[in-house]
């Protein structure tokens, strides 16, 4: 079947992928309320209002400190369940990955709505703190997968070698496993922090009504004299997303060549 | 022989190292996950109170009429119908799992072809490049790229405008608040996940059986059919499950997209949540929701293991 | 190739038993390794070979029994503060490591100046053959560097045992041959004892002072390659090491250190008991047993060196330098496998052909 019509079939559906990233930046330096051919011309007054709303502003500032401690945390997580999984054989190992990884395939809104239930039957008031809790929990299941191919490529002979060659268990690991497995922490922490920075239900739903860049954006689209300003907001966040991407491929790879590994592509 | 005294020292150790490692994080899960989800289950049996709920066991918030209680502790009067007996419920129940059908029926179509080109037709040290480049838009912000379709499609956005705009169409096209817009905007946003592992299925095929496939009086096509599709199904059959089940519990797209005119069940679980303060009912919908979704998954898991049997 | 009975121990297992769960993977280990020796552990994959390697190493713990390591008991004592130094199957070459950073891994914790520890370095490297190599990427290395690099990197911390786990079975052939010439050849030069881990007899054979032999977590015999060959104690050990071809056969009389027997397709034979009597003794049948280069068939003009027996060719497999014939001896029920060497002017016989068999009571093993 190698036929051209599937090249081309293949090069329409990337256009699809694309086509709303693609459209995004080029109204956002259109001269025009209205999001719409023809294009009026060129202009910056949109990144100039972004870069003034003092609201943004805010929600920026806590958009960061959610997703930094949310990939923090999910990245020590993801470690200890990685090492745990690859390193050692234990007695329930299965039903316990099953309930880490379960955040993947259950639908966020029941989680949010789950997690709201007894944070407000405990006591415990909303803010950014429940946010990240939220976050970890969402964020965690892909840590754990990205870091878990990263160890189980590491040959486990290597580990007993460096312990054969006179190192204790915590040398071993901070002279051989980590230096091993670091391209895999760091695309584990960009990944993380990519996912709660464009996390929407979590931060609606968990926090005490400040606003994160992502609820932000949701409150502004009724406004549509607000939209242009959206839109250059969502390309300043497209490209750093696609940024901590290309980054987080790239230390990915690192890794796999480091080890002298076979490529088996992407991250999932 | 004597029994050797210390048997199980190493594998208990073994054990003991492990479970403690994983601990933190199980502990986490744990706490967050399994006890929220259990806590739900619970109060989808309890009596809602006035901006509380009580525990007091029925099975109303399910089937058949339910009162609440009033803040001096009296029930209400007025009745509401449990989530089964609701047809409202059951109505958004039927075009959650409508839509999502829908959804997961075109994006794995849809994505297919791709994953058989990229495993089939790129060199392989392009094959990371090509997977990098599809999952990109899928790591952008889910809000905005649903505000783009929405941009897009509106009355005055950006396709009719252009359409118009090259005299093809003279009034602008009915999109917005439909559900095929939704159904795009979803197969859009889930694309990556129905991708990758039917790319995987497709990569864990050995080239060799191909040839043999030809080699035994195939053409590329009837080889295809009967070697190339039937080793893939357990990669269809995981995106099937890994696109259905978030799509079913979708929030934004039928917010924005539908402009929420067109609920689906997420919807509803936010509204008897928060704006109506029904948790027990507001439970009661969201465990019907994951049952739902547990019945679809335990379903191709087992058509799964079907598969892979017959692999064998 | 001779025994030295002098040496002191350096290993000794004392009833090593090992459990993984309910599987019994060392079976009552016994045995002593004297230091200097090149020691080979033989057998079949799952046999408990590389347990019993790794519990010289500290990688594996014993369920019961005493591991002594130059007469200290090792129980609980860590692989990195025992004397013992591995090369490893896989060579657990450190990927994110130079060349020089992996065989000076081992010296982070030695006291002497880094100058010093360089030097050490371009020494190891020096005597496996890599000078000039510290610089190069260890991901970037082949097959047989990587497993000289694996070597000098064990060498150097001066361990009074070095244990090879399967060292060479990832090298074609080749190099397999080559390397094991330079094991042996490095093992004379820095004198400790070397204990191999292999599935291949030849390996064994070649490299060895002493082997010893395992089937199903227990040593079935432990001897010098020579008498493991010759007189083997067990079927499963003759099968193992190269092949042998086993008669039937009935003891008539014993006595005086001779045994007499009546063997199928040979007929009677007496047998020396010290020489060529193996096994336990057990009453009533027992067998004979030849290798294939001990009997030979007789071309035209030939004579028996010392009996002589009638067979007919079931099967030939031509080997280039050598031929190999499945006979059946007039009289017995099972093809007896000769290993003929392809000398100038002598024939291949076809299929069916009626051959002279020569062959030596000397030659023969009986197991009881």
């Amino acid at each position: 079947m190698k036929l051209p019509t599937l090249r081309i079939y293949t090069i329409a559906y990337l256009i699809f992928l694309y086509a709303p990233i693609i459209i995004l930046p080029i109204f956002a330096f259109n001269n025009s309320t209205a999001v719409a051919f023809p294009l009026q011309g060129f202009t910056t007054q949109w990144f100039g209002q972004v870069w003034a709303d003092p609201a943004l502003r805010e929600a920026l500032k806590n958009s960061l400190i959610v997703a930094v401690s949310t990939s923090v945390l999910s990245t020590f997580f993801g470690i200890l369940a990685a090492r745990a999984s690859t390193r050692y054989s234990f007695p329930g190992s299965g039903p316990v990955l099953g309930l880490i990884m379960l955040p993947m395939v259950l639908p966020e809104m029941i989680m949010a709505m789950a997690l709201l239930v007894v944070f407000l039957s405990v006591g415990i008031p909303l803010s950014l703190f429940t946010i990240i809790l939220g976050d970890v929990l969402i964020c965690t299941p892909f840590a754990v997968a990205i870091l878990t191919s990263a160890f189980q490529s590491l040959d486990r002979s290597l580990e007993e070698a460096a312990q054969d060659l006179g190192e204790g268990p915590f040398s071993t690991f901070y002279l051989v496993i980590l230096p091993l497995v670091m391209p895999g922490i760091i695309s584990a922490t960009l990944i993380c922090f990519t996912i709660s920075i464009d996390e929407f239900i979590i931060a609606n739903f968990l926090g005490s009504g400040q606003k994160l860049l992502s609820t932000y954006i949701f409150g502004q689209l009724r406004f549509p004299k607000n939209v242009p300003n959206i839109m250059a907001l969502g390309t300043i966040l497209v490209g750093v997303s696609i940024a901590l991407l290309s980054l987080a491929e790239f230390f990915r790879r690192r890794g796999i060549a480091k080890t002298g590994a076979k490529d088996t592509g992407g991250f999932l | 022989m004597s029994e050797p005294f210390p048997r199980n020292r190493f594998w208990v150790s073994e054990a003991a190292s492990g479970l403690a490692l994983i601990s933190p994080t199980a502990i986490f899960a744990i706490l967050l996950l399994a006890a929220p989800l259990a806590t739900t289950l619970l109060y989808s049996v309890f009596t809602d109170g006035y901006l509380t709920v009580i525990p007091q066991f029925q099975i109303c918030n399910y089937i058949g009429e339910c009162h609440s209680r009033l803040a001096d502790g009296s029930v209400e009067p007025q009745a509401y119908l449990g989530a089964w007996s609701d047809p409202v419920v059951l109505s958004l129940m039927q075009r959650s799992l409508f839509v999502s059908v829908l959804v997961t029926a075109t994006t794995v179509l849809l994505a297919y072809p791709v994953a058989y080109f990229v495993s089939f037709n790129v060199e392989a040290s392009r094959k990371s490049l090509w997977l990098f480049l599809i999952t990109i838009p899928f790591w952008t912000s889910y809000v905005i790229r649903v505000f783009m379709w929405n941009v897009m499609i509106s009355r005055t956005g950006v396709i009719n405008s252009a359409l118009e705009g090259l005299h093809i169409i003279s009034d602008p096209l009915q999109m917005s608040f439909t559900i095929q817009a939704m159904v795009v905007t979803l197969a859009h946003a889930y694309a990556p996940f129905a991708i990758l592992p039917i790319y995987v299925a497709l990569e864990k095929i050995d080239r060799s059986l191909l040839e043999a496939g030809q080699d035994l009086g195939e053409t590329r096509f009837t080889t295809f059919l009967r070697v190339t599709l039937p080793l893939s199904m357990t990669g269809v059959i995981a995106a099937v499950l890994i696109v259905f089940i978030p799509v079913i519990g979708d929030y934004i797209t039928p917010n924005l997209i539908g402009g929420g005119k067109i609920p689906m069940i997420a919807n509803m679980i936010e509204k008897q949540m928060l704006k109506a303060d029904n948790r027990p009912l507001g439970s009661a919908i969201a465990v019907s929701a994951m049952l739902v979704v547990g019945l679809v998954s335990v379903l191709f898991l087992f058509l799964n293991r079907r598969y892979l049997r017959a692999q064998k | 190739m001779t025994v030295t009975t002098d040496k002191p121990t350096m290993i000794e297992f004392r009833d090593v038993h090992k459990y993984y769960g309910d599987y019994h993977a060392l079976r009552g280990i016994n045995a002593t390794i004297k230091a200097g020796e090149f020691f080979s552990l033989l057998g079949p994959s799952g046999c408990g070979k590389t347990t019993l390697l790794r519990t010289i190493a500290g990688f594996e713990g014993i369920s019961s029994g005493v591991v002594l390591i130059d007469g200290k008991d090792v129980a609980g004592i860590p692989p990195n503060n025992r004397p013992t130094n591995m090369v490893f199957q896989s060579y657990a070459i450190f990927p994110h490591l130079t060349v020089e950073q992996n065989v000076g891994f081992g010296l982070r914790k030695d006291p002497r100046s880094k100058e010093d520890k360089a030097r050490a370095v371009d020494e190891a490297l020096a005597m496996v053959g890599l000078s000039g190599y510290g610089k190069r990427a260890a991901h970037a290395l082949s097959g047989g560097q990587r497993q000289r690099v694996a070597l000098a990197r064990a060498l150097i911390l001066k361990p009074k045992v070095l244990l090879l786990d399967e060292p060479l079975s990832a090298l074609d052939k080749k190099l397999r041959e080559n390397m094991q010439v330079e094991l042996i050849k490095l093992q004379r030069q820095v004198g400790i004892t070397f204990i191999l881990v292999t599935h291949d007899q030849e390996e064994a054979l070649v490299m060895s002072d002493r082997i010893a032999v395992m089937f199903e977590g227990e040593i079935a015999q432990l001897d010098d390659p020579e008498t493991l060959y010759r007189l083997p104690k067990t079927r499963a050990v003759a099968n193992f090491i190269g092949t042998m071809n086993f008669l039937p056969a009935k003891i008539i009389a014993e006595g005086a250190g001779k045994v007499e027997v009546e063997a199928q397709g040979f007929g009677r034979v007496i047998l020396d008991e010290q020489k060529q009597v193996t096994g336990q003794t057990s009453p009533g049948g027992c067998t004979i047993g030849f290798r294939p280069e001990t009997a030979t068939i007789l071309f035209e003009g030939q004579n028996a060196p010392d009996r002589e027996s009638m067979a007919t060719v079931e099967e030939v497999v031509y080997y280039g330098d050598m031929t190999y014939y499945d006979v059946r001896l007039d009289g017995t029920s099972e093809p007896m496998r000769l290993s003929m060497r392809n000398t100038f002017g002598r024939p291949v016989l076809d299929i069916g052909t009626r051959a002279r068999i020569g062959w030596s009571p000397g030659a023969l093993v009986m197991f009881r």
